[in-house]
């Protein structure tokens, strides 16, 4: 039985300590995982909701080797845009996040949703859950959608999120990172996942970004700074491609964008 | 595994503040409330203390009633007449959420038809899938596949329960009668 409520917070020390223990058995298996652990008990929050029966593994059948289509119709090409939400400019530094989809055999996943949000430059979010006392921007809302073209590439502006405190232990602060939502096509490949910026000196620290616990696994998380996005006067630029799980279904010639 | 093969980038928990960018008007309405043909599937998120989640996000994929896999766009903008078969809803302060849909009709002949789940919540960090099946169709589900690998105490996670107006799918994360819940080859 697990005891989840406890008398204090954990100290950061404390976190760290639990995350190093887990990170060594890790390391003395040396077995390579592609995904987060459901079952973290640094994330004070999975405790009583990570199922702790094995996944059952089941043949995709029927309506799950297919995934629902999104159409231009239903996405305005300004929603791409996260800067021009309201009548000026966001606070915060500008930039470009970049990248292409691609499904587990490196095929572009072409004209499918992709859906972010993310804190402001202060690391604070407009949701009204967000207590943390740092500024709402009233230029900025924080969330956005695009459908990929046909090489599978995505495109946002938006303004760098700031790190915020949540309430995980004591004085607990999560890294810059904005909210990706990603359908494949395929309803297996759907993921929710985080995308964080290089060289963050709360990666270590934080019980989400360590609940993915080999580090080779971790890095497919953190985009790269890329000079050739950032644009003269005007904005910096990133670049992160997202692999979705392996497929199942033979794709038409049309999904794959083959010539026939 | 052929020389392409790609290693999937990990997923990470939806956390608490999806709610202003994920849920939609008419998200978990696949077809009209009102429309004769119109079923309820229904049901709570539940943790391992069997508290409400109430900041869960379940998504809905299903075949149209006779069996066909959707393939038209329009779920973020629905015009009342095309059914996309996708849906989303975010879980209430009870912890329940619902769809309007209809009854999905078998994709293969003869094989037991089961609505796609898709559970996003704070606290869990990784989606997870489920099937929710009809609980009228006795034959098919004894040879369906899965049903018949899973346990038999545990195979009633997966059966949604009639009522009124359709159907009731509790999901429970964990503890006693933790939902089944599903990995695919490849991932």
């Amino acid at each position: 039985m697990l005891i989840v409520r406890e008398q204090q917070p954990a100290t950061q020390a404390e976190i760290d300590h639990e995350i190093a223990a887990i990170t060594e058995a890790h390391d003395r298996e040396g077995l390579e995982e592609t995904q987060p652990r459901l079952d973290y008990p640094p994330y004070r929050s999975s405790l009583l909701r990570h199922p702790t029966k094995d996944l059952h593994l089941a043949d995709p059948e029927g309506v799950e080797l297919w995934a629902p289509a999104f159409g231009h119709h239903e996405v305005g090409a300004l929603e791409a845009d996260l800067t021009v939400q309201h009548g000026g400019e966001p606070i915060g530094e500008r930039m470009v996040v970049t990248g292409r989809v691609l499904d587990g055999d490196g095929r572009p996943v072409r004209r499918q949703l992709v859906e972010i949000w993310q804190a402001n430059a202060g690391g604070r979010y407009v949701h009204k859950g967000d207590q943390h006392p740092a500024a709402i921007d009233p230029n900025f809302t924080g969330f956005g959608r695009c459908l990929t073209d046909d090489d599978g590439s995505y495109r946002f502006t938006t303004i760098k999120p700031g790190p915020y405190p949540w309430k995980n232990h004591r004085n607990a602060w999560r890294p810059a990172h904005i909210h990706f939502s990603l359908f494949g096509t395929e309803f297996t490949q759907r993921i929710v996942t985080q995308m964080y910026f290089p060289g963050d000196p709360l990666f270590a620290l934080d019980p989400i970004y360590q609940s993915v616990v080999d580090p080779r696994a971790r890095d497919r998380l953190v985009a790269s700074y890329d000079h050739d996005l950032s644009q003269p006067e005007w904005s910096t630029g990133y670049r992160w491609d997202i692999v979705l799980t392996g497929s199942h279904r033979t794709l038409t010639d049309h999904e794959t964008g083959a010539q026939s | 595994m052929s020389a392409r093969d790609l290693i999937a980038t990990p997923g990470q928990t939806v956390g608490p503040f999806f709610h202003d960018a994920l849920p939609f008007p008419g998200d978990n309405e696949l077809v009209a409330p009102g429309r004769a043909d119109a079923i309820r599937l229904h049901g709570r998120v539940l943790d391992g203390a069997g508290a409400p989640v109430p900041d869960a996000l379940i998504e809905l994929w299903q075949a149209d009633a006779d069996g066909r896999v959707p393939r038209e766009p329009g779920s973020l903008r629905r015009d009342g007449f095309t059914f996309t078969g996708w849906g989303r809803a975010a879980t209430d302060d009870a912890g329940d959420y619902a769809f309007s849909t209809v009854h999905p009709g078998p994709v293969v002949a003869g094989s037991a038809p089961f609505f796609a789940l898709t559970v996003f919540a704070r606290g869990l960090p990784n989606r997870l899938f489920t099937r929710a099946y009809l609980p009228a169709d006795d034959a098919a589900r004894s040879a369906d596949p899965l049903l018949s690998a899973v346990e038999e105490a545990r195979r009633t996670t997966l059966v949604a329960v009639p009522d009124a107006h359709g159907f009731r799918f509790d999901i429970r994360l964990q503890g006693e009668g933790e939902t089944v819940f599903l990995t695919y080859p490849r991932h």
